[in-house]
């Protein structure tokens, strides 16, 4: 590495086994102008102090492992550059909101059960299979999914959603998202089935439309939007109940 | 020690740690002032109910400097609240197609904007053909 530059990165420390309350502590890593502050971390790792532990793998932005709030914004840090915060330096903790596991690294399974529970799949209103051809799908109608579909739950909207912080019930920006992705899909039949997730106080009517989920989104989601529309359609569903009982779903 | 137990940071003062954040609650807050606004046209309502003499000193209250500084104030907030609503509007609503083609978000807002003008030149419009700024 020829680095020339040096820069202090502050990251936030927290063992289970002997920390009542989190830490920070602070490493001077040199670095070069294309290093992103995962690889600062990785640098901290390998050279200074292998105890750091932190969450990462593809390194392009793709898995959605790395999110970290960088200097206070929910970032992933595969894609955040060291360069830009120098000389001021920069300070590194575990996403927001979420309960620390240990220094960087957040326990993440409340957001994978409110995954499950919003059916993140196509649910098919026919029994169609891959033998007796594929569902055809315009171009249209694939516009209609394709940004919700980009979603790589690093839970970044999570971190920015300040009422996730303040109601831990809340299904959230992401898995919200990825229920609209699947109702706004031509190919699925389970809106049905979603209603009542959407409906809920813990829906999509928890939402204030803060709006920085949209804003942090690295993927270009827009989850508040998805959240939105949706206290639309729960509106409707509320008003049409009464005139057309849905079968099998008791109110 | 402590075996295997996460840690939950508090939220206390959330709103402070962006600039994101802290317009949010200036957007929440200023609903208050659209409240206020609201309880003055109410006031307003019931002493025209209670006659001509009740109604001629609400309008003379109205002219005070401190009535005056408070609708300049409220004014103000009103219509920051209103850019707030048109702002997002973009994110309330699903796609909107013209020729088979997404309207951008830049597009609805600068729409809402537009529409809210008019609407408000044809309530100034109307006020003025009705006499009301003798």
């Amino acid at each position: 590495m020829d680095a020339s530059r040096t820069i202090r990165i502050e990251c936030l420390r927290y063992d289970p086994e002997t920390d009542a309350a989190p830490r920070y502590q602070a490493y001077d890593v040199p670095f070069t102008d294309d290093m992103s502050v995962l690889q600062g971390l990785q640098y901290i790792k390998d050279h200074v102090d292998g105890s750091l532990t932190f969450r990462w793998s593809c390194r392009m932005a793709v898995c959605g492992s790395c999110g970290m709030m960088v200097n206070g914004t929910p970032s992933l840090s595969c894609e955040t550059f060291l360069r830009d915060f120098h000389p001021a330096g920069l300070r590194v903790e575990p996403l927001t909101h979420f309960p620390i596991v240990r220094d960087l690294v957040i326990d993440q399974s409340d957001f994978l059960r409110k995954l499950e529970m919003v059916k993140p799949y196509i649910i098919p209103a026919d029994s169609k299979t891959p033998a007796a051809g594929t569902h055809l799908q315009t171009p249209r109608q694939m516009d209609e999914y394709y940004q919700y579909a980009q979603c790589i739950n690093c839970l970044l909207c999570y971190a920015a959603c300040p009422q996730y912080g303040l109601t831990p019930s809340f299904i959230g920006p992401g898995a919200l998202a990825l229920l609209h992705r699947y109702n706004a899909d031509s190919r699925d039949d389970g809106r049905a089935q979603r209603m009542e997730v959407v409906n809920a106080e813990e829906g999509v009517w928890s939402c204030t439309l803060v709006g920085y989920c949209s804003e942090v989104c690295p993927k270009g989601v827009d989850p508040a939007r998805a959240v939105n529309q949706n206290k639309i359609n729960s509106t409707k569903d509320y008003f049409l109940h009464w005139l057309m009982p849905r079968p099998g779903v008791s109110r | 020690m402590k075996a295997n137990s996460t840690y939950v940071r508090p939220m206390g003062a959330w709103w402070r740690r962006n600039a994101f954040y802290r317009s949010y609650m200036v957007r929440e807050a200023s609903a208050l002032f659209v409240t206020l606004y609201a309880v003055v046209l109410l006031i307003g309502l019931l002493r025209l109910a209670q006659g001509p003499a009740a109604y001629d000193a609400w309008r003379a209250s109205l002219a005070t400097p401190a009535s005056i500084a408070f609708h300049v104030v409220v004014l103000l907030l009103v219509a920051y609240h209103a850019w707030t609503w048109i702002a997002v509007m973009p994110k309330t609503m699903p796609f909107v197609r013209i020729g088979g083609r997404r309207i951008s978000d830049r597009t609805i807002v600068a729409f809402g904007a537009a529409a809210s003008i008019v609407a408000q030149l044809a309530c100034l419009a109307l006020l003025a053909w009705l006499g009301w700024t003798r």
